[in-house]
């Protein structure tokens, strides 16, 4: 079985906010939340500064604190492809996911339920890549299985220099970043 | 130098995480006085001063039924989709102590029903000649040990678990600490002493309370200590978490009002009630009561705005 990742290429993005565009559009988010969203860390001391842009979102993560800590197991890990989701009549709307996720990834939709990135996998399950990595302009986001060592992100990831969001938060996120 | 910018402005979430207002302090707050009450109302009932007699152990229960209704409904009140609340009680999650706590306040419930039908006298229980007999049953000795028992065991669950509630959100740096279970169930103990050291009607009664209530409050000064030594200890992360509260933002209201008015304060005064300087006074278990709302407000504020200081 399928375990799904991201790797996304920092010296590729240049920060356009389409993955966030596609996101919303091709998931009915509502105004003034996100799903995904564009950070800069501008790093170092001058004149030795380093900037590198990110496309963020669920990391989900292979050590899930959002799914252990569910009261009603809305908070899941998905057979199909180890994607973490969230059944939304399963959801208590207790906020319990959003404290317990060192990324901020999640938000409560207006409905009342949880709510985050689900690496589109009702377009994953047709064949099709999420909305996100298909419409990057710069072709910076990959998306595919890390159990198979012959998928593109497994290959970037064993040959080029990458890093997670916050390892030491020792939640084994899945979405790696170059550079 | 870390700038970083994000584009994310989800409610709740950012800039700092507030998903937690005022809803789940007090409803910690409550949950720990029950908590504390049946402990002591258990401890009590288990010495045989037991209903019949003139003991706090016949109020604690009806109190504390009305408390955890009370917290309950905070906590109701802060669930975002309620209208699906049932979906707790149709299953156990093992690794949440969420899930642990839905069930341990549906026991909280017959347990001190228990309690508080054992101190009915015969007139108010006419209408239902069986509850009557259950109830006199209840007042033997050998029941009142085992309610008393039942009641200690469900306290101490119940202290307990509001304090690993928060402690198992890992990614909150300030809450990633074992010690706050213990801390919540001896505030819990010491606010639920000092409430019932107020409303004792016998007067040796009182004042074994009141011993009780300085004991919980040294403790809980200790277990403080051990709270933030043990997060300066324990690596970058953890000790700036704990300069929230020793140089930060809440460091003022956390030692005055929860550290100074919640604990050394009423600690000194009922040290004097005890020592028979000064006469019983309401201001000391009022102090402890409020320090022990204040601690949740400030370890559930603080704790929220507490991350990982890695980017």
């Amino acid at each position: 079985m399928a375990r799904f990742g991201m790797v996304i290429d920092t010296r590729r993005c240049v920060g356009c906010m389409d993955c966030v565009i596609a996101c919303k559009t091709e998931n009915g988010v509502p105004d003034g939340y996100c799903r995904d969203w564009i950070s800069q860390r501008l790093q170092g001391e001058m004149p030795d500064l380093r900037l590198a842009i990110t496309s963020e979102r669920c990391n989900h993560c292979d050590s899930p604190p959002c799914v252990t800590c569910c009261p009603t197991g809305a908070s899941h890990v998905q057979e199909f492809g180890k994607a973490v989701l969230v059944d939304h009549d399963k959801c208590i709307g207790c906020k319990a996911c959003l404290a317990a996720c060192p990324y901020g990834a999640r938000f409560i939709h207006p409905d009342g339920y949880a709510d985050k990135c689900t690496f589109c996998m009702h377009r994953v399950e047709r064949g099709l890549e999420p909305a996100c990595v298909a419409v990057c302009p710069t072709h910076s986001m990959y998306f595919g299985d890390l159990d198979d060592p012959d998928s593109q992100v497994s290959r970037l990831i064993a040959s080029s220099r990458h890093f997670v969001l916050k390892p030491d938060a020792g939640t084994r996120p899945r979405i790696f970043y170059l550079g | 130098m870390i700038e970083l910018l994000t584009t994310r402005h989800n409610p709740l979430v950012d800039p700092v995480l507030h998903v937690w207002d005022w809803q789940i302090p007090v409803y910690l707050f409550l949950g720990g006085w029950v908590a504390g009450s049946m402990v002591l109302t258990g401890y009590l009932q288990r010495q045989a001063r037991a209903p019949g007699q003139s003991s706090v152990s016949n109020r604690l229960p009806w109190v504390g039924l009305l408390l955890i209704s009370l917290g309950m409904g905070a906590l109701f009140l802060d669930l975002e989709h309620k209208l699906y609340v049932w979906r707790m009680y149709l299953t156990l999650q093992p690794l949440s102590p969420m899930s642990w706590g839905g069930w341990i306040l549906l026991l909280v419930y017959p347990v001190l029903a228990l309690g508080a039908l054992a101190t009915l006298a015969d007139g108010w229980l006419d209408r239902w000649p069986a509850l009557a007999a259950f109830a006199r049953q209840l007042r033997s000795p050998a029941a009142a040990r085992w309610v008393g028992l039942a009641n200690i065991t469900i306290g101490i669950a119940l202290g307990i678990y509001t304090g690993i509630l928060l402690s198992s959100l890992g990614a909150r740096p300030l809450w990633a600490s074992a010690v706050l279970g213990p801390l919540f169930l001896v505030s819990g103990l010491s606010a639920a002493a000092a409430f019932a050291h107020l409303i004792a009607p016998d007067h040796g009664e009182q004042e074994q309370l009141i011993r009780f209530d300085n004991l919980f409050l040294v403790t809980e000064l200790a277990l403080i200590a051990l709270f933030l030594v043990g997060h300066l200890t324990a690596g970058a992360v953890h000790a700036e978490a704990a300069q929230l509260l020793l140089g930060g933002p809440y460091t003022a209201v956390f030692w005055v009002l929860v550290v100074g008015l919640g604990i050394l304060l009423p600690l000194a005064i009922q040290s004097l009630m005890v020592a028979r300087r000064i006469a019983h006074t309401l201001i000391a278990p009022l102090l402890v009561m409020l320090g022990g709302l204040a601690l949740r407000f400030v370890i559930v504020s603080a704790g929220q705005y507490s991350h990982w200081i890695t980017p």
